[in-house]
């Protein structure tokens, strides 16, 4: 089992009190699996996969990851954790605005300390990116950005691999390519990949799809 | 991963140039005019100390003549006979060279040196002085170049100086500090020497203290105004950067060294743009140093060195105080970063768009901080108080300016779409701009209120000059006997003369001179008082009264009807205050006989004559007299030389000026830029409307002039309040005489037609940038791939 969700819950406050986004959700994901996390605005998606990458600390419940309890560590070593074995990749592509494609493609490696140039090198190919690798983000489509997202989020080699509406800011074509090469080197890298999405075609590509709904799982 | 974070960190700066200029600009500007002022004073501060320590004055008590200026060698003689362990001293000035002679065996002084050459005055008949005292001295004797000695000073033994200008007196004879318990008094041995303790010597330092103290609040108000645009700098850098800093972290960068390195990015910043601003004080420094040299010799008779050193004190307290400053900045974004949730939202909010709550509540403090300054000014005495009240009185104005300016906009004219469209846009904009409009707010202020400072002063000492040089011919004669022969001559052709008689004695426990004047025509049509008797000079004339000068007054409180002690057991009453603009020193004058009564041993040796023929008198007393042309002054020379020193005096404060404008320019520019870069997101959609960009350049353009005008009618006020607390607290303390305040309106007019030049030019880059601006840099505001 690589990753553990057990009787999750999250609360935010808000204008009206708390409001409860998760009520005690349980998942689980092998190495190498596919999952899709569907359901519709404001049912939680986001937040489980926050969850999972240590971003946020869940208010109930347990979480492992290899084994490990995250919920146990501290500020620095979930950033450890998730420095050298998780992935993200953000709707919003998140990419450093001040460095080149290539500086952004191998950057989580470097902070990883763990950069490999001839993998990098396949991911640009393989993404469709080799001839953007000297411009700046700035300059590139959503489409591009966001492959650019994926190739930094892969570059690392994680065990675990969580996107975020990785297609939700692109066309139908552009989409659909960015998902076949995600898909195809996730599946070369060995990486369990957990996607939250609105869209049931990327849905269909998983090995499962999990339904959230009033911060449970259906 | 240090290194890919710090890379990642600096690549901000790299894809940002002109906020990276801009950050290091500014704090180049703040470091460089307050580190340049810091050398001046240093500097001055070490020529002081040198001759402190080198000439022993204020060190050592002394022994001086009663009355005149020479002690003859022979009183010397008794003296060291009598077991008084004392050395002497011969001083004479010579082509603006102070020669100081001295007896390298017995003076308790650090002068038993040795020059750089291996020479020193035991040696030989040598004269020692730095290069510039050996240039002046060239073709007329050979000087030993040594850096240790003051400026405008040259040693040597005081034989060799006695030879050189054929003299065999001595000036004054210094006290040594260790005495045999049993010697005679004074009176015994030589009663026409008196003892002159230290501390009632001039000390230059203490004199100078507040003329420094008046360059270190210019330079503070330069690197206030300089830290403004680095606190600017700093806070749209954080703001720019929150996307990164949220990226950063979520790829697993951990917060504590994600703010250890943001500390070394800015410290390596921080370095580099104090060490640009230690080089920009250090070329300032030596550019003004010359003239603040003159000016304090012109009001104090102290001597700086001409030649600047980099000296540690002042270089490391600018890069202290350039990490202070940054560092508060940086505190505040440190701790916003802290609270930040991981996962907040990157908006692009903050920096140009702060709540009015915010721009309000920072009014209420303004107001509180004017409240303090009205109080002080009714209250507070002293020049810490002085610089406090001015202090609470620019920060309040610049603190109350934004809001003030926002209240002022709601009155603004114009009823189209467009119109009512630019004035809000305009208001939106305050608290981007608010940072560079309160610079240039205290910029033009501070122009305002020391060129009135400067220019009343200028009318006053015009004035003064007319009363004080009223005798159209002033002489000067070396001996006893030429003087009276002199007087002699121009009574028996029925010519005023004005004999000069001085001598110098404490008054009231402190240095001060006394003067003899013949009470007539002259001294009652010409003099002003500040207050004084109806029949004042009856009174001087009769030797019932005296007149003071304003320093005296002041530094004593004694006025008009208040007794001060003029001789041994004699105290007369004072008749008048008068103004005196030329020195720091307490003088009195006496009428003529009394004088003469109490000091029959001074002689006049400097006349003042009145002519209507000075061209032909001039030429009859060189002639029947054999009195040496450099002897006989006209009046319009003294009056222009002394018009010369004064000009002298105020060209630091007018380059500091200017140079406080130039960083409220550039703090304009800078904003306005910054501004420029961030505001397409409003302006595309108002050209998508219909506004030409040409339309949108010409309505930037107009925005910047609307503002600085705004500005420059609240400067005027503010100019004003300075200049009336310079004028009454701060010159008091610093020179010792209250000037009256004159207003100069043409001159207020044409520095408003500098700040807005200056604003106008700010402007037009930015202007220019958004009239050539692509359609497709505006179209992008659309895209949904943004």
């Amino acid at each position: 089992m690589l990753l553990e969700l057990k009787d999750i819950t999250k609360s935010f406050s808000g204008v009206d009190g708390d409001v409860e986004v998760l009520r005690g959700v349980s998942l689980e994901l092998d190495a190498g699996q596919t999952l899709a996390l569907t359901g519709e605005s404001g049912s939680g998606k986001s937040t489980i996969l926050h969850i999972s990458a240590g971003l946020e600390v869940p208010d109930g419940g347990s979480l492992h990851l290899e084994g490990i309890e995250i919920n146990g560590l501290g500020e620095a070593e979930r950033a450890n954790l998730r420095r050298s074995e998780i992935g993200i990749v953000f709707q919003q592509f998140n990419l450093i605005p001040s460095l080149t494609v290539e500086a952004n493609i191998g950057f989580q490696a470097a902070l990883a300390g763990r950069r490999d140039k001839i993998f990098e090198s396949e991911l640009v190919e393989v993404l469709g990116l080799t001839d953007q690798l000297k411009k700046y983000p700035e300059s590139l489509s959503g489409g591009q950005q966001q492959r650019v997202a994926i190739a930094r989020a892969l570059a690392v080699r994680p065990k675990l691999l969580l996107a975020d509406e990785p297609t939700g800011n692109l066309d139908e074509s552009t989409s659909s390519a960015v998902l076949t090469a995600m898909l195809d080197l996730v599946g070369r890298t060995g990486a369990a990949l957990m996607v939250v999405t609105h869209s049931a075609a990327l849905a269909d590509k998983m090995d499962r799809r999990v339904r959230l709904k009033g911060g449970v799982l259906l | 991963m240090t290194n890919t974070i710090l890379r990642a960190l600096l690549s901000y700066w790299w894809r940002s140039p002109l906020q990276l200029f801009t950050f290091l600009m500014g704090l180049a500007l703040a470091t460089g005019l307050w580190s340049g002022v810091q050398a001046i004073n240093s500097e001055a501060r070490a020529s002081y100390d040198a001759a402190a320590a080198t000439l022993g004055e204020g060190q050592f008590d002394q022994l001086v003549p009663r009355a005149g200026d020479r002690i003859p060698q022979s009183v010397y003689i008794n003296l060291r006979r009598a077991a008084w362990l004392v050395s002497p001293v011969l001083d004479v000035t010579y082509k603006g060279v102070r020669f100081v002679g001295i007896d390298p065996l017995t003076t308790p002084t650090q002068m038993s040196f040795s020059s750089d050459a291996g020479f020193s005055l035991e040696d030989t008949d040598l004269i020692f002085g730095n290069a510039k005292v050996a240039s002046v001295l060239e073709g007329f004797v050979d000087v030993i170049i040594d850096k240790s000695i003051p400026p405008g000073i040259a040693i040597a033994d005081i034989g060799v100086v006695q030879r050189l200008f054929k003299r065999s007196d001595l000036s004054r004879l210094m006290i040594l500090p260790e005495q045999p318990i049993r010697r005679p008094d004074l009176v015994e041995i030589a009663p026409e020497l008196v003892v002159q303790p230290s501390q009632q010597i001039a000390d230059v330092a203490a004199l100078t203290d507040s003329f420094h103290l008046n360059l270190t609040a210019f330079g503070f108000l330069s690197f206030a105004v300089g830290l403004f645009i680095v606190h600017s700098t700093i806070g749209l850098a954080f703001e720019q950067r929150r996307g990164m800093i949220r990226t950063l972290r979520s790829l697993g960068v951990p917060l504590s060294n994600l703010l250890s390195l943001i500390i070394v990015e800015m410290g390596l910043l921080v370095l580099v743009g104090a060490i640009l601003g230690i080089v920009m004080g250090y070329t300032i420094a030596a550019m003004l140093l010359p003239d603040v040299a003159a000016t304090v010799e012109g009001l104090y008779g102290a001597r700086v060195s001409g030649t600047l050193s980099l000296r540690p004190e002042w270089w490391l307290s600018g890069i202290g105080l350039a990490f202070l400053g940054a560092g508060m900045a940086l505190a505040v974004r440190i701790w916003q970063i802290m609270q930040m949730p991981l996962l907040s939202a990157v908006q692009p909010r903050a920096w140009a768009i702060a709540s009015a709550k915010r721009i309000r509540g920072i009014a209420i403090l303004g107001m509180i901080l004017l409240g303090f300054s009205g109080l002080l000014a009714l209250i507070g005495t002293g020049l810490g108080q002085a610089f406090a009240l001015i202090g609470f009185l620019l920060i309040g104005s610049a603190l109350v300016l934004p809001w003030l300016t926002i209240k002022l906009l709601d009155f603004a004219p114009g009823k189209g779409v467009v119109t009512s469209w630019f004035w809000a846009d305009t208001r939106q904009q305050m608290p981007g701009l608010s940072l560079a409009l309160i610079a240039l707010l205290l910029a033009v202020s501070a122009n305002i209120g020391v060129s009135t400072m400067v220019s009343s002063f200028r009318v006053t000492f015009v004035s003064f000059l007319d009363q004080r040089l009223a005798p159209e011919l002033f002489v000067r004669v070396d001996e006893e006997k030429t003087a009276s022969a002199l007087e002699k001559y121009l009574l028996e052709r029925d010519i005023e003369v004005l004999p000069l008689l001085t001598v110098e004695r404490p008054v009231v426990g402190q240095p001060a001179k006394l003067y003899g004047v013949r009470v007539g025509r002259t001294y009652r049509e010409s003099w002003q008082f500040l207050g004084a008797d109806p029949d004042v000079w009856d009174q001087v004339a009769r030797g019932e009264a005296v007149i003071v000068n304003e320093q005296l007054a002041r530094r004593n409180n004694l006025w008009v009807a208040d007794e001060v002690d003029i001789a041994p057991g004699l105290n007369l009453p004072i008749a008048a205050v008068v103004g005196d603009y030329g020195n720091p020193q307490g003088q009195v004058v006496m009428g003529e006989l009394l004088f003469r009564k109490l000091y029959p041993n001074a002689v006049a040796t400097s006349f003042g004559i009145r002519t209507t023929d000075t061209a032909n008198l001039r030429k009859a007393i060189q002639a029947d007299l054999e009195v040496p042309d450099s002897g006989i002054i006209n009046q319009a020379s003294i009056k222009n030389m002394s018009l010369e020193v004064f000009e002298r005096t105020f060209a630091v404060t007018a380059a500091l000026n200017i140079l406080t404008l130039g960083v409220a320019g550039f703090a304009m520019l800078m904003s306005l830029l910054t501004l420029a870069g961030m505001r397409t997101p409003q302006l595309a959609p108002v050209w998508a409307l219909g506004l030409t960009r040409t339309r949108l350049g010409v309505l930037e353009l107009a925005r910047a002039l609307g503002l600085s005008l705004i500005v420059f009618i609240c400067a005027i006020p503010l100019g004003l309040a300075l200049a009336w607390a310079l004028l009454n607290f701060v010159n008091v303390e610093a020179f010792g005489w209250q000037l009256p305040m004159f207003f100069f309106p043409a001159d207020y007019a044409f520095l408003g037609g500098l700040a807005v030049l200056a604003t106008l030019i700010a402007a037009a880059w930015p202007a220019i940038q958004m009239v050539r601006k692509p359609p497709a840099a505006l179209l992008k505001v659309f895209s949904s791939e943004r």
